[in-house]
């Protein structure tokens, strides 16, 4: 079994896959600490209907770079919904879920109404649980996906302890005179960018798994903000890692496989902060 | 000129006014104990001090001296904050992220400070705990430890004393005069009004029309007698 990883690994786009694969589980990762705490995650699942619904329309209008239109749209969407979450809690929920309901059903109502392709059933399923496998991905998908994955490490990483402010306490941030509104914006325009970026590896249904679970993972275990990103961070990616990996040998869809082995990862930190706690 | 003056504001919202007519000066070194029934408008006043809402009418003019960032807030505890993982060194050297600016890291001036005001408000030996797992009375004061990081000038807090038990309520108390005597101005809400003309200097009685007395006037005041006489 070692032998045919070996063998798979000698091709460089084996390689490239699995490189952008981990960039992507690190930095959904990172933003999952926040959206958890910030009781923002269904915002994520929303936005990823949102970017299944833009995605059927950019590949029914027979875009090449179907990026130019989903991104901006995800991103207009972000910013819609946090601003509708901040009035009052209730209409920011239904709000939520009125759109992404409404994007998925648009989405495969205009796929099934106009799309070109024979094999229509296949290509819903992929954007919606991600490629079967990580190698039909195109070389420039790998290089987008790499670059922005490097943009929003590094903004987090520039913003850190911003975010952690906002996160933490909104009103103290505000009245010690941090634009709290505009990181909040921020914010969501990265989660969305991140959406984007990680669909194409796991697909729209399955990307708030890779955003939360590391994250509620972490927070089993760990004390300071620090420790759960950090621990977030490296569990995501290890997860990424070894679900790719057990896709490519055992011929299993990657986005479920990640997902299957970010499920154990949490049951493994649950049982052991239950422990600890003791 | 004085550090804060309020003029004339009406505080409320959409749904009406709740209270009118607010005319008040703070001048630096003063200690303001907010006082009233619940749902009077005692937190909305903080908020609208703070910039967070306009007021209905009316105008709040910070001084010179007096930048945004240069005030401390604790404010009456949101929910988000219980089950943050959070260590308390952390949540400290949060209250220089104004002083901090644009820049991403805090220097070693500023964990200095942190530093210091954690000894201040002897939590240091909590540095590394996790915030969640701190009493009340300890959070409290860890809250305060960052809002003296925010400010030395300025602090407004809302309700600190809130479930503390007796000893750490008058600990807390103490602690607070400590800084006003240092020559920090103190804004405080508090339902305790017995400690409140002990400490302050000014009361602000907050009710549909609210009064702005010293504390000797409040004290012989027909409204003031009459609250302190309730009291144990
Ligand atoms: N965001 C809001 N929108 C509309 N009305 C509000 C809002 N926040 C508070 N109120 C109302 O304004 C009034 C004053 O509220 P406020 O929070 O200022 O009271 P408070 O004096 O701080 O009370 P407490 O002692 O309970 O903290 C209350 O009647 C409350 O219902
Ligand atoms: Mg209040």
């Amino acid at each position: 079994m070692t032998g045919s990883i070996a063998t798979y690994f000698e091709y460089p786009f084996v390689r490239y896959a699995i490189i952008v694969g981990m960039l992507i589980a690190l930095c959904s990762s990172l933003f999952g600490v926040t959206l958890v705490l910030k009781r923002f995650s269904f915002i994520g699942d929303g936005l990823s209907h949102v970017a299944f619904g833009a995605l059927a329309v950019a590949s029914v209008i027979n875009l090449t770079n179907q990026m130019i239109l989903v991104l901006p749209i995800t991103v207009g969407c972000a910013i819609l919904m946090l601003r509708a979450g901040q009035n009052t809690r209730i209409r920011g929920d239904a709000m939520v879920a009125m759109v992404s309901v409404g994007a998925l059903a648009f989405g495969y109502l205009i796929m099934n109404l106009f799309s070109t392709s024979t094999n229509l059933s296949g290509d819903v399923c992929t954007t919606l649980f991600g490629s079967t496998s990580i190698l039909t991905l195109t070389s420039e998908d790998v290089l987008l996906s790499a670059i922005l994955s490097v943009a929003v490490v590094a903004v987090f990483i520039i913003f850190y302890n911003k975010i952690f402010a906002v996160t933490f306490d909104e009103g103290f941030a505000k009245a010690t005179g941090t634009n709290a509104g505009g990181y909040n914006l921020l914010i969501a325009v990265v989660i969305s960018v991140v959406i984007v970026v990680a669909m194409n590896l796991v697909g729209s249904l399955l990307i708030s798994a890779l955003v939360v679970f590391p994250a509620l993972s972490a927070m089993r275990i760990c004390r300071s903000f620090k420790g759960v990103t950090v621990f977030s961070a490296v569990l995501s990616v290890s997860c990424a890692f070894a679900g790719m990996i057990t896709s490519i040998v055992a011929g299993t869809p990657v986005g479920a496989t990640i997902v299957m082995v970010d499920i154990a990862a949490f049951l493994v930190c649950f049982v052991t902060g239950l422990a600890a706690r003791r | 000129m004085a550090l804060i003056s309020v003029s004339n504001v009406s505080l409320g919202y959409d749904a009406g006014i709740i209270a009118k007519d607010i005319n008040l000066e703070i001048n630096n070194g003063d200690y303001l104990c907010i006082v009233g029934e619940n749902g009077s408008g005692k937190s909305t006043f903080i908020k609208t001090l703070l910039g967070f809402q306009r007021p209905l009418s009316g105008k709040v003019i910070f001084g010179e001296g007096l930048r945004k960032n240069e005030i401390g807030y604790l404010p009456q505890q949101t929910s988000v904050q219980k089950d943050f993982p959070a260590s308390v060194w952390e949540i400290v050297l949060s209250g220089c992220q104004a002083r901090a600016g644009l820049r991403p890291f805090y220097n070693s001036d500023e964990k200095k400070m942190a530093r210091e005001n954690m000894k201040r408000m002897n939590v240091e030996e909590f540095a590394g705990r996790c915030y969640r797992q701190l009493s009340g009375g300890q959070q409290q004061r860890v809250l305060l430890a960052r809002a003296l990081c925010a400010s030395r000038s300025l602090l407004i807090l809302d309700e600190p004393v809130s479930g503390l038990d007796p000893k750490a309520t008058a600990d807390m108390y103490e602690a607070i005069k400590k800084l006003n005597d240092e020559g920090v101005t103190i804004i405080m809400i508090s339902h305790d009004v017995n400690a409140a003309v002990r400490f302050a200097t000014h009361i602000l009685h907050m009710r549909s029309n609210p009064v702005f007395l010293t504390k000797e006037e409040y004290k012989n005041s027909d409204l003031g007698k009459c609250y302190l006489a309730v009291e144990p």
